[in-house]
């Protein structure tokens, strides 16, 4: 089984079989999206989400 | 089956005992006490049971001896009694405040007077699983904890089992909390027309609960304030502290991830989409979850940890059911797996 390690919480992140690069999955556990960048080695960067402000 | 007695069964925490009982898959409730309800049905106190149960209120003197007695009585009582109570039952639960303190003086100065039984204290496992689960397993005598005391000591947790917080620094917790806490006997500020839509801070320093967070966390420099909202159930405490140097978001994440998953019920809430992304009482209504959450400013190195839960679940009868689990070798989740409600 293919891991990479999420930069936000260094949670594990299973990456499924057929999994491509460019793929955006979601971390388990902060729930932050990760875009997929390598497969080999299991690679996975922040990708941008959209902000909102509950206070405004 | 376990037979279980309940000793002062008609308030909020005694109703939550009996529907977490009722439909426990080990235990039969065999007795249920009430001076003021003498010869009704539960049901005619706790309307959500009716059909559940044909039991009626007995007097005190009439309980015969159980395999696990919990008392429900007000603040006080129980420390008068307590060689009876232990004379009927080989386990107790305590849900009072009467045995949760260790010391006799720190008993006088909470609570201002002199404990009725202060050789028994010691004799008590502080109940709250996440911190005692090693002491459960074999304790013949548990204490309650207090709702506010709960939520504040597991929003700490994480912290202080890491070792992350700076010590020297002051710790101020801010709790809101719903009706139910202050019981089903009504006082002037509990009347309807005072207490619908309040934000009321009722005690900005020295809350009892303030004790049992000193004693179990090991903190000295610690402040709760506490603050009633318009909830009927439902706790939240607001944790502001300092770690230590060089403590990162990411260490913070190991610590909350490690007390989840050593800690049945315990959960992570720090989500990045959706309503949910803090931990909240509303949906923990009736479940014996605590949602933890935090947030690090770490040029300051200031951090807040957020805990939420049912007041009557995870901050009294939950913990109490989860207590004699562990006492009698059971699961420590059985009958405690209601997941809560969505929308409520």
């Amino acid at each position: 089984m293919n891991t990479a390690v999420c930069p936000e919480c260094e949670a594990e992140v299973v990456l499924e079989a057929g999994t491509e690069v460019g793929e955006i999955i979601v971390c388990g556990d902060c729930g932050v999206d990760l875009e997929v960048i390598s497969l080999d080695p299991p690679e996975v960067a922040l990708a941008p989400m959209e902000e909102e402000d509950w206070g405004e | 089956m376990i037979r279980a007695g309940i000793i002062g069964g008609s308030g909020y925490t005694g109703g939550e005992l009996l529907r977490l009982l009722l439909a426990h898959p080990q235990v039969e409730v065999a007795q249920v006490t009430s001076r003021s309800h003498l010869g009704e049905y539960v049901y005619q106190v706790h309307p959500n049971l009716r059909k559940q149960t044909q039991l009626k209120f007995i007097d005190p003197e009439q309980v015969t001896p159980v395999d696990v007695l919990f008392l429900a009585l007000p603040h006080g009582q129980a420390q008068h009694k307590i060689d009876h109570y232990a004379s009927l039952a080989e386990r107790i639960v305590d849900l009072s405040a009467d045995f949760r303190l260790r010391s006799p003086e720190a008993y006088r100065r909470w609570y201002g007077s002199e404990h009725a039984a202060p050789a028994w204290l010691g004799r008590f496992v502080y109940g709250l699983p996440e911190l005692h689960r090693v002491e459960l397993r074999s304790a013949r005598y548990v204490s309650g904890v207090g709702c506010n005391a709960t939520a504040s000591n597991l929003a700490l947790l994480p912290l202080v089992q890491a070792g992350l917080l700076d010590e020297s620094a002051q710790v101020v917790i801010e709790i809101k909390v719903g009706s139910s806490e202050s019981g089903a006997e009504g006082n002037p500020g509990s009347h309807h027309p005072e207490r619908s839509g309040v934000i009321r801070t009722f005690s900005a320093f020295g809350h009892r609960h303030t004790a049992e967070v000193i004693q179990e966390m090991g903190l000295h420099n610690v402040l709760l304030t506490m603050t009633s909202v318009d909830l009927v159930r439902g706790a939240l405490a607001t944790v502001h502290a300092t770690l230590k140097p060089g403590v990162a978001l990411k260490d913070l994440w190991k610590a909350y991830r490690a007390a989840a998953s050593e800690n049945p019920f315990l959960r992570v809430v720090r989500e990045q989409r959706g309503i949910y992304r803090v931990p909240e009482p509303k949906i923990l209504a009736g479940s014996n979850y605590a949602d933890l959450g935090f947030d690090l400013d770490e040029a300051s190195r200031h951090v807040v940890s957020i805990c939420a839960i049912d007041n009557l679940m995870k901050g009294a009868s939950g913990s109490a059911v989860q207590c004699m689990n562990l006492m009698l070798g059971l699961d420590e989740t059985l009958g405690l797996e209601f997941p809560g409600l969505h929308p409520i």
